[in-house]
């Protein structure tokens, strides 16, 4: 092992990257005497170790003594994975992976983990060259995103909170949300206070890794779901460096997921606790595909697994967990539509219960992320939330209702919504609990749900299942104001639910757009805001403001799959009216809605949803929407459709903003945002 | 004159290694990581890689020894293998040990015995000829 005495910062700061201080770290002396010469020759200050244990002795010691560290992935003492999850936690080092194995599977566990590159033996010196770029970012967007999620965590917390005691009725619920915000907003002012000294203490960026994760759930299920308090978690999970405010987060998303995913949503919620809260832009790798999967799976509801998957992290949770509501089912029939957008406003408003995505949000996420690409989701801030819920809300759908079962909600309706979908109109209702009724988080999706569907059900919509059975929703019912009535949402409630989930089951489809927008009126400042307007558009339109791209892949695969789970991410049928910052989006997304809706239609029932679509009033809808809708959504999708797709848009446009939202690092709790969302609208 | 014709000679050894797809761009860069600070790098890393190449032959030679038979160990050793080769740019012997590994994958012992022993080749082949090659480059200078 050599050491090369570190040189002063002064020479550092001048010839950047000359200087950059680098500890490499390789049991192969051949490759690490390689690399020693190899970044020599680039001009940094190279240290070099063949175990990882001296390597972490040594940048324990002094964690400014390195500016970077290169591991090798396949090492004897300690499995290169783990020593980059240490260093992440610990020092918030930029780590870069070196193996002879250029497997992409394990490309994407170094990324999870949260290496910042992978590079494959034998390394060149270009690639070489080019490292310091990584601490540059890092260091920029550490600091940044303390301060911003100190801030974003006050701020939601108190929103959240607001809005949580509204839709959730529930005392017990608001408990738990008031605990937490306390919790919360006591580790928003640690955090502060760290973040005044960002040089001398920079606040380790969290990555939860599957490890991490592990002794998280065990710490949460020792303690009992219900009573776990972040800092009791942090006591027992005993890792250094974690704050209190980390756990908290972390928490929030994962009680979502929970409510998202029932029984089968475990795997997945492993999935995306293995994958931590990445970057946004990680987590946009999500991509569609898996909404593909979700499609295809969509009948049987087994998407949720699909989906889940490929979700990336918690962020995603968070923000996701509105768009669980999605189940939009409801297509809300066009007497829901109807209601011009200012009628659809108020009906979201009624909705709130679309909120309850919250709690499909996790779940939904998981799914979406993968499918959704949240990369695109993040362009539109909002949209990506939609979008995501879109995806999402197909595999969503069928999970959220799992999801919701946990919590005991009655979630019923992910059951229901596969059964449903089928072609039951009347599920609709049901749809909406999956909506996270589910208790804490956010169940007010449920509401939403319910409500499209029924009405995407009366439509005709294709049973895309989303609607989940009237009769299983019941939980969902809880808060769906009128519309998870079971009557099937024509009563335009099932915007708001679907709103949440953009799981829109494709039946919601239609009416559901109406109600979506309210919920999305949500004056969320995050991504998700944005997305709540795209959805509320009104027409239901997609959320337009994820990334069309997204919806419209979304509304795709809708459409095959449609069955269920179109619903959605119609549901996020902004309500035009009702949200002040949704109406941006909703313009346009009630064009994209209409235009996902239509696709969803077209896919789905090949032709029949679009019949139902015209049929409904959306059109009416829909026109509105579309000259809202924001421009990404659907578009491409046959505006003609009707306002059946309308709903869909919003809800997938909801979903996918909702997942935006929750790509975007920058709101760590937006997850938590979710709820808002829903609450907005209801408002 | 001498000099010259050692040089050309050297030139030429090592273009064969080349042609001949015993080495690979990998040397080339190890080459060019020499300088007047690093006057015997190549060679130096080769040597390395010879004294240390020789403990993995060693254990994959006990490792497929041992009953019963097995398959990650041995996949794992030459993946380390095959890291340090291709480090030093042997391009064949990488192959071989790329092949290996598949057989280890897929469970085949036989294939496994084969390929083995002609990594054993490849790598003594490899062996001699660098050394001939450094011998000439360094009377040459």
């Amino acid at each position: 092992m050599t050491v090369e005495k570190i040189r002063g910062d002064n020479e550092n700061s001048d010839n950047f990257p000359v200087g950059l201080r680098v500890l490499a770290v390789d049991d192969d002396p051949i490759c690490l005497k390689l690399l020693e010469t190899l970044l020599r020759k680039c001009q940094y200050h190279v240290t070099t170790t063949s175990q990882a244990r001296m390597a972490l002795k040594m940048l324990r010691e002094n964690k400014d003594r390195f500016d970077l560290v290169i591991s090798d992935v396949h090492m004897p003492d300690m499995d290169g994975f783990k020593l980059l999850e240490l260093v992440g936690l610990e020092m918030d080092l930029p780590v870069i992976m070196l193996s002879a194995n250029g497997d992409p599977k394990l490309v994407m566990k170094g990324v999870t983990h949260g290496a910042c590159d992978y590079l494959v033996k034998p390394v060149r010196i270009e690639e070489l060259r080019n490292i310091w770029q990584h601490v540059i970012r890092r260091k920029k967007f550490d600091s940044r995103n303390q301060n911003k999620s100190a801030e974003h965590v006050k701020s939601h917390h108190a929103s959240r909170e607001g809005h949580g005691s509204a839709t959730m009725g529930n005392a017990d619920q608001s408990g738990k949300f008031n605990r937490k915000r306390k919790d919360e907003e006591d580790e928003s002012e640690d955090n502060g206070n760290e973040s005044e000294d960002p040089a001398t203490q920079k606040k380790p960026r969290v990555v939860w890794s599957i490890e991490l994760h592990r002794k998280f759930v065990a710490a949460v299920n020792q303690l009992g779901i219900e009573k776990a308090v972040p800092k009791r978690i942090l006591d027992l999970m005993n890792v250094e460096g974690l704050t209190r405010e980390n756990v908290a987060s972390h928490l929030q998303k994962y009680r979502l997921y929970l409510k998202r995913i029932s029984s089968v949503a475990t795997q997945q919620a492993n999935m995306v606790a293995a994958l931590g809260v990445k970057d946004s832009p990680f987590m946009r790798i999500g991509p569609f595909e898996g909404l593909g999967d979700f499609r295809t799976l969509a009948g049987p509801g087994r998407l949720a697994n699909a989906g889940l998957s490929p979700y990336t992290t918690g962020g995603m949770l968070g923000r996701l967990n509105t768009p669980a509501n999605v189940n939009l089912h409801n297509l809300t029939p066009p007497a829901l539509l109807q209601p011009t957008h200012a009628q659809n406003i108020t009906a979201i408003g009624e909705m709130h219960p679309i909120l309850s995505p919250t709690n499909q949000s996790p779940s939904l996420f998981q799914g979406m992320p993968s499918s959704l690409e949240l990369d695109q989701l993040q362009q539109n801030k909002c949209s990506t939330g939609i979008v995501n819920f879109n995806a999402v809300d197909d595999s969503r759908m069928y999970t959220a209702s799992n999801a919701f079962t946990d919590t005991g909600t009655a979630i019923g309706s992910s059951t229901s919504i596969v059964n449903g979908i089928q072609g039951t109109p009347v599920m609709l209702h049901g749809n909406s609990q999956q909506t996270l009724s589910g208790g804490g988080f956010g169940c007010h999706s449920s509401h939403n749900m319910t409500s499209f569907s029924l009405e995407s059900l009366t439509a005709g919509v294709n049973g895309s299942s989303n609607l989940l059975d009237p009769g299983s929703i019941e939980s969902c019912k809880v808060q769906p104001n009128s519309v998870l009535s079971t009557d099937p949402f024509h009563s335009q409630l099932p915007l708001n639910g679907v709103r949440e989930n953009n799981f829109s089951n494709g039946s919601y489809l239609h009416n559901n757009p109406v109600d979506i927008s309210t919920t999305m009126a949500l004056p969320f400042e995050d991504s998700r805001e944005m997305q709540c307007q795209e959805s509320l558009v009104g027409n239901v339109q997609n959320i337009t403001q994820t990334p069309s791209q997204k919806w419209c892949e979304q509304g795709q695969n809708y459409s095959h799959s449609s069955k269920t789970t179109f619903g959605s991410s119609d549901s996020y049928i902004p309500a035009n009216g009702a949200v002040s910052p949704l109406s941006r989006s909703m313009g346009q997304d009630s064009e994209i809605f209409n235009q996902k809706t239509g696709m969803f239609i077209n896919s789905r029932s090949t032709g029949g949803a679009s019949n139902l679509m015209q049929k409904n009033e959306n059109e009416k809808l829909a026109t509105e929407s579309r000259a809202r809708s924001n421009e990404n959504f659907l578009l491409e999708q046959p505006k003609s459709r009707g306002f059946v797709p309308r709903s869909y848009d919003s809800l997938d446009a909801m979903m996918n903003a909702m997942i935006k939202r929750e790509q975007d690092e920058a709101i760590p709790n937006c997850d938590f945002g979710f709820d808002d969302y829903s609450f907005g609208a209801a408002m | 004159m001498e000099g010259h014709q050692l040089q050309h000679q050297a030139a030429c050894m090592r273009k064969a290694l080349f042609d001949q797809g015993y080495l690979d761009d990998q040397f080339l860069q190890l080459e060019d990581l020499e300088d007047e600070a690093n006057p015997n790098f190549v060679e130096e890393v080769v040597k390395l890689y010879y004294s240390d190449s020789a403990r993995f032959i060693r254990n994959i030679e006990l490792t497929l020894d041992k009953n019963p038979f097995d398959f990650e160990k041995l996949d794992d050793i030459m993946h380390q293998f095959k890291g340090s080769s291709s480090s030093i740019g042997a391009k064949k012997l990488k192959t071989e040990c790329t092949q290996f590994q598949e057989y280890c994958k897929i469970g085949n012992f036989e294939g496994c015995m084969r390929t083995f022993q002609e990594v054993k080749q490849e790598h003594a082949v490899l062996k001699k000829k660098l050394e001939s090659y450094f011998q000439l480059a360094r009377q040459a200078r």
